[in-house]
């Protein structure tokens, strides 16, 4: 899923401070599960931001609807209802996606509330963790399941570099080194020689850098 | 010859080679780089010239190298994939070659929180092994990484690669190696060597694999100046292993220089013993101006001619 972490407070209110009326709209997906957007941090959020405006002698009204997906045009539609000439701003609670699907749909000033991260899981209770890095071409049969474009700090393909010791990053004591994981499943799984393989150089025009990627499957599609 | 650098003839004649470092400044002046060439360049056979050295802003390798090269000594760039794409590293590749430089070390480069712009984004569109294919792809195959043919005056480059035998997993910093001379690298500069016991242990491995038969496998040295700085780099630098023995050593001696000094002739002189080891790479970070004394001490001065 995507893992995101909501702004501070004083900076979601910073970016409102001119918006007397506000929509703040959560995300039943993703930031649900990672307990960022969804119903219960709008609710909180809307309270929050409300008696920080209450202390300034500057009061906020504020409306809360959580959608289900703020990524698909069918939930985005059930906004239009919310979104009346009064509302200054719409607050979205959702993932980087979310916040533009809005922007798209509607001509209102829309801000984010949270700082979309990664694309993770979660570790234990609170503790989220990135295991993707979302390049388009998966090299995950190639590394015991192990992603070293994104859990390795350089994203080596072809080993760990010199600063990995003790099992460690180089950057961090608290980074595993993703090649030493690695190096460690092949030995158990008796696949060491399949790192001995020179990986080349990767295309990474199927990543980011090939522009924003679109998937389209035309047997869903609906002529 | 596949460069006709002066390291490359030594390596052909079976020299023990010594190369030395030089960290370009952290300002537009090139005369500590000109200084410090005049005053190595008879006691080395070439001379490293860093990539941004941690991360850290400098006079890039490639003008270093120049400045070098109007010393009469012999340049070896740094090339890091951390902070260019393929198409930065080969177009600063071709652009070196045009300025005479006849050897190139490829690295993954410190990462850049590490240096004086943790906030950087860094690249590592290729890896180091990649770099290397890259460069042999170059060379040989006169294609750039995209397949397509240089239409003349391929660089000639001899390729260098690192190793750092103190690195974990341990067992794979031989793989690692064998996978870094498969893709084309003509010499290796290890990491620091301190702890001696574990370097026989890797260079033994090495052997075992005949890789020291593939490639040049040159034993990297670092001159201490004292224990504290022994201590810091154990704990503070990454994949650096410094024995308590030596720190101790340094502790006890009178003079911790010359102490810093006898251990890195003493480890030349364990060194050139050993099979295997093509020569030795002395870095001398910030203190360039001990290398000549040590070369001297070690017997290797005067440094042999080309035949």
């Amino acid at each position: 899923m995507i893992v995101a972490q909501g702004k501070s407070i004083a900076e979601v209110a910073k970016l409102i401070e001119d918006a007397n009326k506000v929509l703040v709209v959560g995300c039943g997906g993703c930031v649900t599960v990672c307990l960022a957007g969804g119903e219960k941090e709008v609710g909180v959020l809307a309270s929050a931001l409300r008696m920080l405006r209450q202390k300034e002698n500057k009061p906020l009204e504020t409306v809360e609807v959580t959608l289900s997906r703020q990524c698909d045009p069918e939930y985005m539609d059930m906004l239009e209802k919310y979104i009346t000439d009064d509302i200054d701003c719409v607050v979205s609670m959702a993932c980087g996606v979310g916040v533009q699907f809005i922007a798209e749909r509607f001509d209102k000033w829309v801000v984010p509330a949270l700082n979309t991260k990664f694309a993770g899981g979660a570790m234990e209770h609170g503790v989220w963790g990135e295991r993707c890095g979302l390049c388009g071409e998966c090299v995950l049969h190639k590394t015991g399941g192990i992603c070293p474009i994104i859990r390795c700090s350089k994203s080596i393909l072809n080993g760990p570099c010199g600063g990995s010791q003790d099992g460690k990053c180089e950057i961090n004591q608290d980074v595993e080194c993703a090649w030493q994981l690695i190096y460690d499943r092949m030995k158990k799984l008796g696949q060491l020689d399949k790192l001995m393989e020179i990986e080349p150089a990767k295309d990474w025009s199927k990543s980011r850098d090939g522009g924003p990627r679109k998937v389209v499957r035309e047997d869903v599609m609906i002529p | 010859m596949k460069s006709g650098s002066r390291l490359e003839k030594l390596f052909e004649q079976g020299e023990f080679v010594v190369s030395g470092e030089i960290g370009p400044p952290k300002h537009s002046n090139p005369a500590i780089i000109k200084e410090h060439a005049k005053m190595l360049k008879e006691y080395v056979d070439a001379a490293n010239l860093t990539d941004n050295q941690t991360a850290i802003v400098r006079i890039s390798s490639i003008a270093s190298a120049v400045h070098v090269l109007g010393e009469e000594l012999e340049p070896i760039i740094q090339m890091t994939v951390r902070d260019r794409n393929r198409i930065g590293i080969q177009s600063d590749l071709l652009g070196a070659a045009s300025l005479g430089v006849k050897n190139v070390l490829c690295l993954s480069g410190d990462h850049q929180s590490f240096g004086n712009h943790p906030t950087s984004k860094n690249v590592h569109d290729l890896d180091s092994i990649q770099l290397v294919a890259a460069l042999k792809q170059m060379r040989d195959d006169k294609q750039f990484v995209c397949g397509e043919e240089m239409k003349e005056s391929e660089p000639q480059f001899l390729i260098g690669a690192v190793a750092n035998p103190f690195g974990d997993p341990f067992e794979y910093r031989v793989m690692r190696l064998e996978k870094k001379i498969n893709a084309g690298a003509d010499f290796i500069q290890t990491q620091c060597i301190f702890d001696m016991e574990r370097f026989e242990r890797w260079m033994d491995m090495v052997r075992e694999r005949g890789l020291h038969k593939k490639a040049k496998i040159v034993a990297g040295l670092m001159p201490l100046k004292s224990h504290k700085a022994a201590r810091y780099m154990n704990k503070n630098v990454s994949g650096m292993i410094v024995p308590d023995s030596i720190i101790e050593r340094m502790e006890k001696a009178e003079d911790p220089k010359a102490e810093g000094v006898q251990i890195c002739v003493e480890q030349i002189q364990h060194l050139q013993k050993m099979e295997g080891i093509a020569g030795v790479h002395i870095m001398a970070v910030a203190w360039e101006e001990i290398i000549p004394t040590i070369v001297e001490k070690a017997g290797l001065y005067p440094r042999p001619k080309v035949s």
